[in-house]
């Protein structure tokens, strides 16, 4: 290890039950895994539970919230659908953050058992596994995740900022200019009146002032 | 208040007001009084009776006429309002220092409310000896002073697809810049005897049900990343990560985290949610970039804009805008009002700050005709920012993140603006 300038001495010692409490987090290869089990069987009884509601019982997705499942093949479309079966790299990112953040509104709910079997479930209802399939610490690292090598380190340096510098344009840059597409067509910007972008004084006095909030 | 004290300010009533008195001034230079003034002419109520006093306000908010200079959100944006973002009023303000209790919010799980003695923060992992602070700890450690801009990775994202949202709250207001208080996060890192080498990585969480889980590279996390208390002087705000958030200039806000409440030195990334399933940028063939850290130059004019129109006719016009750039300071910010065939430089009201907003001011003499204005950021890297056709001819039209295109405003004869895309 380096030698450090300085210690200041300052803070504690962390205590093995304290980093157990917060060190949750689980790589790639499988660290961070905690033991445990669980099927899809269980994961589909847990799931419609703790997470249908929000996630639909196939793991659809109901109205804006987020889809877990389906999208396969969708992600050069003009709209990708984005899921864990289409999309994530890794199933250790499911396991890790169902276990920290989900459910919403009431996270770090879920035993280690049950989110093995809620992370079954969803790759089930993505077909990566058969109905009768068991995840476990054990084989965790075997599933293989179908966008696994959809990802690459960003090459801006090399694909964007060579061809985005030097002297610019300043004089006849282009012939001509045409509006080709209008806001306001689209017509999607909060407003409270018919007339006018959202924070226009008259709606502003329509409001309480903030002393009197 | 009065209605009819409001009426004075109303943007409506003094538009109807000053296209009739441009009309009869044009080409006249200044205009001449059609009579006595009463606000000159009879006593005013302040001119002659009193104030609030001293005890009246301990901690003072804006003057109620600037009630509209306030965060708004955009309802359709999320599934609901918790793990959701609301935009900085740029459009409204001027220089270059965010008031805090406007600048934006992004949460994955609402605004906590930490206390002080609550606080914990944990240095863990590939350390000598992991350690525990109090908040009381962090302030013992040796501080620093910076002032940079955070970035929403998604600013002005929903604009990939076209012109969507008018007004550059809406476009490009995911956006602070703040003057922080902090110790180094190397300090942190040495103090726990952390292996420091280049190959390791740091994974750093909030306290918040999300947690934001993050992974940075040790050469970014020795070189400027700060553990920041203090913003604009005082305390954090509570949705800014009371009592202790990340800073990490140049880099995607979510990177940001708040509440910071780990940081685990580790061999690799975790590839956590938010840097696989979210601030990844799907490209046009349906593979996608990670790790897209840094935000790139960009630049936006704040007024006249959509919400901010020309109100005063024709004559003298102040264009001013904000510029910034990941990859350091601001050097030049060009200005085209016809839509790009020429451009002006402007002026940058102060040298152009490591990381940090830059403000950028083109005094100029509006004749009254449309004008289709633009800016265009350089760094001093050399970068000029793109269009959004250049960064589409490369990204396709689903990337989501990083959209620092150069942004049309339509300003017509009336004064007002519009979102445009222009060819």
């Amino acid at each position: 290890a380096p030698a450090f300038a300085e210690s200041y001495g300052l803070g504690r010692e962390a205590l093995p039950e304290e980093i157990a409490a917060w060190d949750l987090d689980v790589s790639p290869d499988g660290t961070g895994l905690p033991p445990g089990s669980g099927s899809v069987e269980d994961g589909e009884a847990i799931f419609a539970e703790a997470c249908g509601a929000c996630h639909g019982v196939f793991a659809e997705g109901v109205g804006n919230w987020p889809k877990l499942a389906g999208g396969d093949g969708t992600l050069a479309n003009e709209d990708p659908v984005k899921t864990v079966g289409s999309y994530w790299p890794y199933l250790s990112t499911t396991f890790d953050y169902v276990h920290r953040s989900m459910p919403f509104g009431n996270a770090q709910s879920l035993t280690a058992d049950e989110v093995y079997a809620i992370t079954a479930y969803i790759l089930y209802s993505n077909f990566i596994v058969e109905d009768d399939f068991v995840l476990s610490n054990d084989n965790f690292t075997e599933v293989e995740m179908p966008n696994a090598d959809g990802f690459f380190v960003d090459d801006r340096a090399e694909t964007e900022y060579p061809i985005w510098s030097g002297e610019p344009c300043m004089q006849n840059c282009k012939d001509s200019v045409e509006i080709t597409m209008r806001a306001t067509v689209l017509d999607v910007t909060p407003e409270e009146t018919a007339e006018e972008a959202a924070p226009a004084a008259e709606e502003a006095a329509a409001e309480p002032a903030p002393e009197a909030a | 208040m009065t209605q009819d004290s409001k009426s004075g300010t109303s943007r409506r009533a003094f538009l109807r007001g000053t296209l009739a008195a441009g009309t009869a001034v044009a080409g006249a230079g200044m205009a001449r009084a059609a009579g006595p003034d009463p606000l000159i002419t009879e006593v005013q109520p302040w001119a002659q009776g009193l104030g609030d006093g001293v005890d009246a306000t301990p901690y003072g908010l804006p003057i109620e006429f600037e009630s509209d200079v306030i965060r708004r959100n955009v309802p359709w944006l999320t599934a609901d309002p918790i793990s959701s973002i609301n935009f900085t009023p740029i459009h409204a303000l001027d220089g270059t220092i965010t008031p805090q209790g406007c600048a934006f919010e992004r949460h994955h799980s609402g605004a906590i409310e930490l206390a002080k003695p609550d606080y914990r923060l944990m240095v863990n992992g590939l350390v000598e000896k992991p350690l525990v602070f109090t908040y009381a700890d962090l302030e013992r450690f040796p501080r620093e002073n910076h002032v940079y801009f955070c970035e929403c990775a998604a600013n002005t994202g929903m604009e990939w697809a076209g012109a969507q949202l008018n007004g550059a709250q809406f476009t490009h207001g995911m956006i602070h810049n703040m003057e922080y208080t902090g110790v180094s996060l190397r300090t942190l890192l040495e103090e726990a005897g952390a292996d420091l080498s280049g190959d390791k990585w740091v994974y750093v969480e909030g306290a918040d049900a999300s947690s934001n889980g993050r992974s940075i590279p040790m050469e970014k996390a020795l070189d400027d990343v700060l553990v920041a208390f203090k913003a604009n002087g005082e305390a954090l705000r509570k949705e800014h990560g009371y009592p202790v958030r990340l800073v990490v200039p140049g880099w995607e806000g979510n990177m940001w985290v708040k509440w910071l409440r780990r940081i685990e030195v580790m061999d690799g990334p975790v590839e956590s949610r938010e840097e696989t399933s979210k601030y990844t940028d799907v490209m046009e063939d349906g593979s996608a970039r990670k790790w897209t850290w840094v935000m790139d130059a960009k630049s936006v004019v704040t007024s006249p804009s959509p919400q901010s129109p020309i109100t005063h006719g024709a004559g003298p016009l102040v264009i001013t805008g904000l510029a910034w750039s990941g990859h350091g300071r601001i050097t030049r910010v060009d200005v085209s009002k016809d839509g790009g065939m020429t451009w002006e430089t402007a002026r940058l009201a102060r040298e152009g700050e490591n990381k940090a907003l830059t403000r950028f001011y083109l005094d100029t003499e509006w004749d009254g005709s449309e004008m289709l204005l633009q800016s265009r950021a350089m760094d001093e890297t050399g970068y000029v920012q793109p269009t959004k056709a250049q960064l589409r001819e490369v990204r396709g039209l689903n990337s989501v993140y990083h959209n620092n295109c150069i942004q049309t405003w339509h300003v017509k004869e009336n004064g007002e603006a519009e979102n445009v895309e222009v060819s």
